[in-house]
């Protein structure tokens, strides 16, 4: 990968972050733009699952809402920092998803679907069922996100940011792609005979890729905690992760700006369609079959795709 | 004690009949096709709206319900149509992911026709209970059971003795060579989608009258119904049939000596525990890639 | 030195005993081939010579050290590199990409300087990149180097193969069927890349059905059928062998190119 083509997309991406303020009216626009990053932020990290290693997970809100709750227990409970509250969460997800990946990423295809996604409501049922923790299905309380004393206070502030935190979920994710970590995933999906064959241990890469998206989960759902202010056991449901997933495959498969991109149009389309009263679920379901059946590899990437071919 | 156990009983077989036929759904698909239908739940979802829809109408009960199971079948038959095929050799991903975008459409489609509410459909015949040493099962629940085991020996006599059964069953052994032998391949799979929303549907119909229907009800049952299938072994219609039973069974246990707020994460522990040491399930065959 | 020997080895699937009782060594520094009718086992040695199967019975030895049951990439660890029957080429990567998979095991594999792209890492990728490079010369698809592997043909992916799979500098190469659905110039160019190969000192053992590029490369000749060892010695040994006549070479007998 050239310089260009590794530091021009971000450069890009910080760009249009630096000059859309001059284009948001209000602060219902801001609070998109927030959600749009910290949804990036596990689309990115989940894209490295999918879409590089070729693996899936209809389970990864799990480890969103295991992020948020842990951040919003550490903080309110006891009184811990949310920096350091937010660290401990992705270090505790991290080491859950490494005792279950190993088994889980044995499974393929399907299989491997049902397993994480069994994960996924198993921990969305834990965290309903254990209301006297969490408050149930009524949900629980955050406090705000101070960072050196200063709390975050408005969208405003939360733009800047979710948009570093974005911007750096990008840079951690294009530099696992292009480097030997990177290959080795790719290779694992290309072809996992050959893979193996020259050295890599799949089973070894697969579970430390599913770790680290499960890490960018957790710190987004820490994050959405305290943006929101409140936590419910619905953000960690079977819902959202078909959400996550869907990013993902909409906005492009191996490409970690389509993820982004992905974030974008998931987080804008509620939006737009909440005019259509009413059907909104039934034109999500159109809108994702469609795409996924007539671009296949995602939005990005079939882009890309057109323009090459539309190059003499 | 004992009436406790037999109470618990009834309700793991009645639900045991459920899953059963929609785990029946997945398996047909699967053999059929490779592909996992996400959206086997809505089949069952639907088989229960349009019985009372139909019923609302004014038609007989009976009437409703077949033509609630034929117009299932017309949708499961649809999905194949628009959905899958047009998709032709997709990866395993996005496939299981158009099954899931089919799956929100016909929830949000049902959503703008009937509504959030739960409806309820008239058991056939009655609804006192019917009194078993201290224990009581519903007349609706034994219509549910005895629709489960007729419908499993009609498939049976279908795949053994009929041409189009036996070419389904080709067709899912070896799609190519069935194509060379002048089996319709792609009807095939269309027949199989319309076979399995039928059956979904009409597990649909019949439990209606015991549990209350409504536009999400399908996402569980769905759920439930690929782990029996996948306990029992993905593709084996015995292991569906027996899976969805020992499910049931396992349920209704749960929820009465274990834990009632559990019962529910009692398929996906078990999914994930199947998927771990016995990824093939019961009557799964063992197979190996050649590289 | 005996760089790989096989004892007792036996492999079969529901039933069918694919590899039996096989005894073979592999000497360093010549070039073996493996020859018999299809379904004799060939591809099912090599893939238990590679780790991908486990064998039922007996024992793999590679420079005298016990390797029954290593996975793949353990032994692709100590020294020993493939190629495969039906491409196994990474058509989501770039050519060079799928080169450089092959010099895996000499890079840092480690999380945290990967994701913080340290300096040692850049350099470290760059030079692997040059040496893909190179080796893609060596094989003979210099002029596929910026392309990506899926725009490539058959003949090339091919050779693209066998550069990955010396990009791991192996001691030991398994080549399955090289020659496989290539044209009779393609054929006599992948000789040319195997005797290379063999030249640079790497031990090849190759399966194939061609028998005019046997004969002509082959220090040493081993027949399998139906899973058993036929006959093994030189190419002239092979070839007079009666046995292997009758089971495999049938009337006329190719003489040497």
């Amino acid at each position: 990968m050239s310089g260009w083509q590794r530091y021009g997309g971000m450069l890009v991406v910080a760009i249009i972050v630096v000059l859309l303020p001059l284009a948001l009216p209000n602060n219902y626009y801001y609070d998109i733009a927030v959600r749009i990053a910290l949804n990036a932020v596990v689309a990115v990290g989940l894209n490295l699952l999918i879409g590089y290693a070729g693996q899936i997970s209809l389970g990864h809100a799990g480890f969103a809402g295991l992020g948020a709750y842990a951040s919003a227990l550490l903080t309110a409970r006891y009184g811990w920092s949310s920096p350091l509250a937010m660290l401990a969460a992705m270090l505790g997800v991290g080491v859950l998803s490494f005792i279950v990946a190993r088994p889980i990423l044995r499974l393929r295809g399907h299989y491997l679907a049902m397993a994480t996604l069994g994960l996924g409501i198993i921990i969305y049922m834990v965290l309903v069922n254990e209301s006297s923790l969490t408050g149930g299905n009524d949900g629980m309380g955050v406090s705000g996100f101070s960072l050196f004393g200063l709390t975050l206070a408005n969208e405003r502030q939360w733009y800047w940011f979710a948009s570093i935190a974005m911007l750096a979920a990008i840079l951690i994710a294009q530099n696992i792609v292009d480097s030997p970590v990177g290959r080795a995933l790719r290779a694992v999906h290309g072809s996992e005979a050959a893979a193996s064959t020259a050295g890599i241990d799949t089973a070894r890469f697969k579970a430390r890729i599913f770790v680290v998206s499960a890490m960018f989960a957790s710190a987004a759902g820490s994050l959405s905690a305290h943006y929101v202010g409140f936590i419910s056991p619905q953000y960690a449901g079977f819902f959202h992760s078909i959400e996550l997933v869907t990013m993902v495959v909409v906005g492009g498969m191996a490409s970690t700006y389509g993820a982004v991109l992905g974030a974008a149009i998931l987080t804008i389309l509620p939006q737009l369609l909440s005019r259509f009263e009413g059907f909104e679920t039934m034109v999500f379901g159109a809108i994702l079959m469609l795409t996924i059946i007539f671009l296949p590899r995602g939005l990005l990437p079939t882009l890309a795709a057109v323009l090459r071919r539309s190059r003499p | 004690m004992l009436s406790q156990a037999l109470q618990f009983f009834f309700s793991g077989i009645t639900n045991g009949a459920i899953y059963a036929l929609s785990a029946l759904g997945f398996s047909l698909i699967y053999n059929a096709s490779g592909v996992i239908n996400f959206a086997q739940g809505e089949f069952f979802m639907l088989g229960g709206m349009i019985a009372v829809a139909f019923s609302a109408l004014g038609l007989p009960l009976p009437l409703a319900v077949l033509l609630a199971i034929a117009a299932t079948a017309l949708a499961g038959w649809l999905l194949e149509k628009v959905a899958i095929e047009p998709a032709g050799d997709a990866e395993v991903v996005p496939l299981i992911i158009i099954t899931i975008g089919a799956s929100i459409f016909l929830q949000g489609l049902v959503q703008v026709i009937w509504g959030k509410g739960q409806k309820a459909l008239k058991p056939f015949s009655g609804d006192t209970p019917i009194l078993v040493n201290g224990a009581s099962i519903l007349p609706q629940s034994l219509w549910t059971i005895g629709l489960g085991i007729v419908i499993v020996l009609l498939l049976w006599w279908f795949f053994n003795s009929t041409r189009l059964g036996k070419a389904m069953l080709a067709t899912s052994h070896n799609r190519l060579a069935a194509q060379l032998v002048g089996i319709h391949t792609r009807h095939v799979l269309a027949v199989s989608f319309a076979l399995s929303a039928a059956l979904g549907g009409a597990a649909g119909a019949v439990s209606a009258p015991i549990t209350f229907t409504s536009y999400d009800i399908g996402i569980m049952v769905g759920l439930k119904g690929f782990v029996a299938a996948t306990l029992g072994g993905l593709g084996s219609g015995v292991g569906a049939v027996v899976g969805g039973f020992i499910l049931g069974l396992l349920e209704a246990a749960t929820a009465g000596y274990v834990s009632s707020q559990y019962k529910d994460a009692t398929p996906f522990v078990l999914i994930i525990l199947i998927l771990i040491f016995m990824p093939r399930g019961i009557f799964g065959g063992k197979a190996t890639e050649r590289v | 030195m005996t760089l790989l020997r096989v004892e007792a080895l036996s492999r079969s699937f529901g039933g069918v005993l694919a590899v039996s009782e096989l005894e073979y060594a592999v000497e360093e520094g010549r070039i073996h081939s493996i020859i018999g009718p299809n379904g004799a086992g060939k591809t099912t040695l090599f893939n238990l010579l590679t780790g991908l199967y486990r064998p039922n019975t007996g024992r793999i030895l590679f420079m005298e050290r016990d390797v029954t049951g290593c996975p793949p990439h353990e032994l692709a660890r100590l020294g020993i590199s493939r190629t495969f029957q039906n491409l196994q080429i990474c058509f989501n990567m770039s050519a060079i990409e799928n080169v450089m998979v092959g010099a895996h095991l000499r890079l840092d594999q480690r999380m945290t300087p990967t994701m913080l792209r340290t300096p040692a890492l850049v350099r470290a990728d760059a030079a692997c990149r040059d040496e893909a490079a190179q080796l893609m010369a060596f094989a003979g698809v210099e002029r596929y180097v910026g392309s990506a592997a899926d725009s490539m043909p058959y003949g090339a992916l091919k050779r693209l193969e066998i550069a990955r799979a010396l990009a791991s500098k192996p001691k030991l190469l398994l080549l399955d069927e090289p020659a496989a659905g290539l044209n009779a110039v393609e054929t006599r160019q992948i000789d040319e890349l195997i005797q290379k190969v063999a030249a640079s000192g790497v031990t090849v053992v190759l399966v194939e059905h061609d028998m005019k590029l046997v004969m002509n490369i082959s220090d040493h000749i081993l027949v399998l059928n139906y899973g058993r060892k036929l006959a093994e010695g030189s190419a002239q040994e092979v070839r007079a062998n009666p046995d292997v006549i009758a089971a495999y070479l049938g009337e006329s007998v190719p003489a040497a190119a």
